[in-house]
């Protein structure tokens, strides 16, 4: 594995936010974390990121303890977050907002990943002078994944990619999130959107109330009565692509 | 076009070096013809671009706002003063001293810097302006019970500014030329401020600068791209700091004489000032802040009086009030019509109209 979290417990103050929840990603996977508002799935991936202290548990990755690791040594093993409202820096432009996701780095391909990073986001090629906070929400989001690529990350833990998005630009990100884990990075995907993240994921875990209430693959989880009901906004009566909804 | 970009454009060509260059060759000889004391108001015009340059690394580059910059400056000053005076009978060469300032400045820039690590925004403002007091009133009050700074009388007859047997302090015919001592110390001072200005745009231009800029703008995302921003800050008060404690040393050995008193809160925002004014985190800027500001007020004094005469037939006001009130108004006007600066930086640029429009 190449991510397991053990017992894994995140307090702000007395709140247990995150009640000691056991997950493992695989190297080359794409699992999700879905579950409602509170839930904890954040504080979760703050805490694999460093941004939280663990309040207890064990955190391993690449079969090492990393709970006392510093942030910043993380994007260098190739631990990269790509956090929630996506933090760009607004007054650079596009191209050096992806510069500064190299910023780690001290091989000679940067500049051959930028070029890549512009083949998957045509977009961004086309505004790579644009200042990035006169860019549109998917622009940006698509901005933060682009720039969190070029630290070459062997894990990708992204935070709600599709929050605050148009439907188009939704189904945009997860076309890009498909693109990526087909290139063989591993990624932990954190969403509200729990349809749209069954359907990219392979794996998929389901977060309530800071506990782990349900998990499997991703597609036995899709036909789950109760996560039918509880996050597809379905009840026996109602039809399909009710998502859209959910995505605002 | 803008108008950083054209200076850089025409400073960066080779006739603009050979121009610059005769023209800071000559500066001191006009300027004597004008009146010996200018050569002298050059020179602090000078100490207040080095101390301008090394705050613009703390504000322009990392975007701390440090209110407490003089201190720095103080500590470079006082270690002069007590390595080359009577105070402990020390009298250490020049190019000994100033490298010990510059570190021992930038050891106090870390001992600052540290307890604002977690804070952001106005809060470090705040601290820093504490800690540049605290240092002033150490050194009012060091005379006791160890007579370390002799508090608020200074310290006085220090060693004059020398480097070997070359004296900055005197008179000297040089080639057929006759040098004065201030016109001495202005040429050691654009060179060391040349130096400065080559360090910055090094710095500005490399993994450091980026840093400092990431910081700058996100701290998180900063954190995020695997940059030690602990480490990065540090190094900005400590850079920043070694600058201004390399400006005290001068500032010493050109004085003479030294007391908190030349280390007030004042000061300290005059800086903030200055980069502020000319173009944070723009070097051009900066420099242009520093020596205006530093030369509005002398300007004045030697004009207020003779207009007000000429306009009234005596004295109304005083140069010192009208100093005051010439200066609050024409920081008002630039903020209100360059919020960025006279010559801003691309990226400061970019903030203000974002936020404008």
């Amino acid at each position: 594995m190449l991510l397991e979290l053990r017992a894994l417990e995140v307090r702000y103050g007395g709140i247990r936010a995150v009640r000691g929840i056991d997950l493992a990603v695989g190297a080359g996977e794409l699992v999700c974390l879905i579950g409602g508002n509170g839930a904890g799935k954040t504080s979760t991936l703050k805490a694999i990121s460093g941004l939280l202290p663990l309040a207890g548990g064990s955190l391993r990755y690449d079969g090492e303890e990393i709970a006392d690791l510093p942030v910043y040594e993380r994007p260098r093993r190739g631990l990269v977050m790509v956090p929630e409202g996506r933090g760009i820096f607004a007054q650079l432009t596009v191209a050096e907002n992806l510069a500064m996701g190299a910023y780690a780095r001290r091989d000679r391909e940067v500049q051959a990943d930028l070029e890549r990073q512009y083949e998957t986001f045509p977009r961004l090629a086309e505004r790579r002078g644009q200042v990035a906070g006169t860019l549109s929400g998917g622009e940006q989001q698509m901005l933060a994944m682009a720039r969190a690529l070029m630290t070459r990350p062997r894990l990708l833990l992204l935070d709600e990619p599709s929050m605050g998005l148009a439907p188009l630009m939704v189904m945009r990100i997860f076309e890009v999130v498909r693109t990526i884990a087909r290139q063989g990075v591993t990624i932990l995907l954190v969403e509200q959107n729990a349809r749209l993240a069954l359907e990219v994921a392979a794996r998929g875990y389901v977060m309530e109330s800071g506990a782990i209430t349900l998990e499997g693959d991703a597609k036995s989880l899709l036909g789950d009565a109760r996560v039918r009901e509880a996050y597809l906004g379905e009840t026996a009566a109602q039809g399909e692509d009710s998502w859209s909804v959910e995505a605002q | 076009m803008s108008g950083a970009g054209r200076i850089e454009r025409i400073a960066g060509s080779r006739a603009g070096v050979a121009m610059v260059t005769l023209a800071l060759i000559l500066l001191p000889f006009v300027l004597t013809q004008v009146g010996t004391s200018w050569v002298r108001i050059l020179n602090f015009a000078l100490l207040y671009v080095l101390l301008a340059l090394g705050l613009n690394i703390v504000v322009g580059f990392a975007g701390l706002l440090d209110l407490g910059y003089i201190a720095f400056y103080a500590v470079g000053a006082y270690v002069y003063a007590l390595l080359a005076g009577p105070q402990f009978g020390l009298h250490l060469p020049f190019w000994i001293i100033l490298p010990i300032g510059a570190l021992v400045a930038a050891l106090f820039g870390v001992l600052l810097g540290a307890p604002t690590l977690k804070l952001r925004g106005d809060y470090i403002a705040m601290v820093t302006l504490g800690f540049g007091e605290i240092i002033r009133i150490f050194l009012n009050n060091l005379s006791q019970p160890f007579n370390l700074t002799n508090g608020p009388q200074g310290l006085a007859r220090l060693d004059p500014l020398r480097l070997g047997e070359f004296d900055f302090s005197t008179r000297q015919e040089i080639a057929g030329f006759d040098f004065s001592g201030p016109m001495k110390t202005y040429y050691l001072l654009v060179l060391v401020a040349i130096a400065i200005i080559v360090i910055t745009l090094r710095l500005q231009n490399s993994r450091i600068g980026r840093a400092w800029e990431a910081v700058r703008e996100d701290e998180t995302a900063a954190r995020a791209m695997g940059i030690n921003t602990t480490r990065i800050k540090l190094l900005a008060f400590a850079m920043g700091a070694s600058f201004g404690g390399v400006a005290g040393g001068i500032f010493s050995s050109i004085q003479g004489f030294i007391s908190p008193e030349s280390f007030v809160l004042h000061e300290s925002i005059i800086v903030v000032a200055m980069v502020v004014l000319g173009g944070m985190g723009n070097i051009p800027g900066v420099v242009l802040g520093a020596l205006l500001l530093s030369f509005a007020p002398e300007v004045l004094r030697w004009t207020v009086t003779p207009v007000q005469e000429a306009l009234f037939g005596r004295m109304l006001i005083e140069p010192e009030v009208i100093r005051i009130l010439l200066y609050g108004f024409a920081l008002v006007l630039i903020m209100h019509f360059r919020p960025a600066g006279l010559l801003p930086s691309a990226v400061r640029k970019r903030e203000l109209e974002a936020t404008r429009a």
